[in-house]
């Protein structure tokens, strides 16, 4: 990318907190403050709290909006109402990812909380299938977004919140509310694997939501785009760009669950209801190291001692201290308890296929 | 905790911000604060075995974050004699004391004219504002 990157209007304060800066889909983001195990740490026990501001938002509104949506996202729609969110994907004709997102049902409009890296790839998609008269407004750069997450999050909003509403809202419920004086939508969701809230608020007003944040008496740990990466890692989470793409489909994904085969009458549905019916040759799975070393995506998998996939996503899990990743395997192996190999720059690590989440906690409460 | 910016008047360095310090025909190699400020937290510390023979300009090990891999470069020629195993027991201590606990491995030299080639102390602060 040859632009200078974007910068979110969050960024003086955490060059003021001493961040390593990163560049990251074309955005200058927070990598770590202090040190990532440390604010993993403060998230998994704590509170912690993230810019995302560089995701992107998009409002889809007006007559016939929901029915032009249920074709274009994977999951069923009609399962949420006014005030709900749902996880969904959204699909090439062939099955293929185009993106994984949230979907917000409003009173008046259906908000999409999309990847920062796919942001013009949705737009695209959407521009091409909805029909004529349903709105389309990319809201990226007028819309801040926080994440505050981890057990304590109540502690750390209590203070600040003008209502209980906050406190209130069920998992993927989302409401309305003002946090230190700035009005935000708030949704309880997140990609941690803690409870905790998404706090969407106007792009400017976000260093007051901020520094409101910070002035409370346990405020949360500012945490970067790596623990934010070690965390969603250990649940099993998949990362667009490492887990997910166009050659892959939510079956191939595990995301089975985040998709109406059935009924559904979604872009991609023929392929993948043939998929869940007969199978697909390869699954994604998650694993763990058996012994010292640090899986990296893009090392080769060894299955019985023949090439069989290559790493998606590797670090090492701070909550457990070893080695943990993802990887396409020939389903078979897939399945949890499969004895596989990591070719780690040369030197074959010994690792174990296993269940998600890698860690026992639950963004539900 | 992390170190404080340093780099010892008393050490050799080398461009891919290693250090050796010479003690007899032994040496003592490690990663400036440099490397380490750029790495982040050590988490994992791959080292050779004793015994290893390692070359000049040419990888010995690895240093991983939780985000990246750094090789190790070793700044002269020589045999391992010894490893910190205090750094595979708790590989932050690279970042916490780059140039005293968190040394890596100790070398019989080789070739001790090679040292020569290094840079002092105000050379590579000067390599340094150069990047």
């Amino acid at each position: 990318m040859a632009d200078a990157p974007s910068r979110t209007s969050l960024h003086d304060r955490h060059v003021a907190l001493g961040a390593r800066m990163g560049a990251f889909a074309g955005w200058d983001m927070p990598l770590h403050y202090s040190t990532a195990r440390a604010e993993h740490r403060a998230v998994r026990e704590s509170c912690g709290v993230f810019d995302v501001s560089h995701m992107g938002q998009i409002e889809v509104s007006g007559p016939g909006a929901r029915e032009a949506l249920s074709r274009l996202l994977t999951n069923d729609l009609g399962e949420i109402g006014p005030g709900q969110g749902q996880y969904t994907l959204m699909c090439e004709d062939d099955g293929g990812v185009i993106d994984d997102l949230i979907v917000y049902a409003l009173a008046d409009r259906h908000l999409l909380v999309v990847n920062a890296s796919n942001v013009s790839a949705c737009l695209e998609r959407l521009a091409d299938r909805l029909p004529e008269g349903v709105g389309l407004t990319d809201r990226t750069l007028e819309v801040a977004m926080l994440a505050v997450q981890g057990p304590a999050w109540e502690e750390a909003l209590r203070p600040l919140a003008a209502t209980p509403g906050p406190f209130l809202l069920d998992y993927f419920e989302i409401g309305e509310d003002t946090i230190g004086g700035v009005p935000c939508l708030i949704a309880r969701t997140g990609y941690t694997g803690e409870p905790g809230v998404e706090l969407m608020c106007p792009w400017d007003a976000a260093p007051r939501l901020w520094d409101a944040l910070m002035s409370v008496d346990a405020p949360p740990v500012p945490a970067g785009l790596v623990a934010r990466d070690t965390l969603r890692l250990e649940m099993g989470y998949p990362l667009y760009g490492q887990e997910l793409s166009r050659d892959r489909t939510p079956v191939e994904a595990g995301l089975t669950w985040a998709c109406d085969i059935e009924g559904g009458r979604f872009f991609g549905a023929e392929v993948m209801r043939r998929q869940v019916a007969e199978g697909t040759p390869e699954r994604l799975a998650i694993f763990r190291m058996t012994e010292p070393g640090i899986p990296r995506a893009g090392q080769e998998v060894l299955v019985e001692g023949r090439p069989s996939g290559r790493v998606t996503s590797g670090t090492l899990s701070p909550s457990l201290d070893v080695g943990i990743g993802m990887a396409y395997l020939p389903s078979p192996v897939s399945s949890p308890d499969n004895e596989i190999v990591i070719d780690v720059r040369g030197k074959p690590k010994a690792a174990r296929t296993a269940r998600r989440p890698l860690v026992a906690t639950s963004p539900k409460e | 905790m992390a170190a404080e910016e340093s780099y010892p008047a008393e050490l050799r360095y080398h461009r891919e911000h290693d250090w050796v310090r010479v003690e007899g025909d032994e040496a003592v190699f490690g990663i400036t604060w440099f490397a380490q400020d750029a790495l982040g937290e050590v988490v994992y510390y791959d080292p050779p075995e004793v015994g290893a023979a390692v070359s000049r300009d040419a990888s010995y090990g690895e240093l991983e974050s939780v985000k990246a891999v750094s090789d190790i470069f070793a700044p002269a020629s020589g045999e391992v004699v010894a490893v910190n195993a205090a750094v595979q027991e708790r590989p932050e201590v690279v970042n916490e004391d780059p140039y005293g606990e968190g040394w890596l491995i100790r070398v019989r030299l080789s070739d001790p004219g090679e040292l020569d080639e290094l840079m002092d102390e105000p050379a590579y602060r000067e390599y340094l504002a150069g990047l």
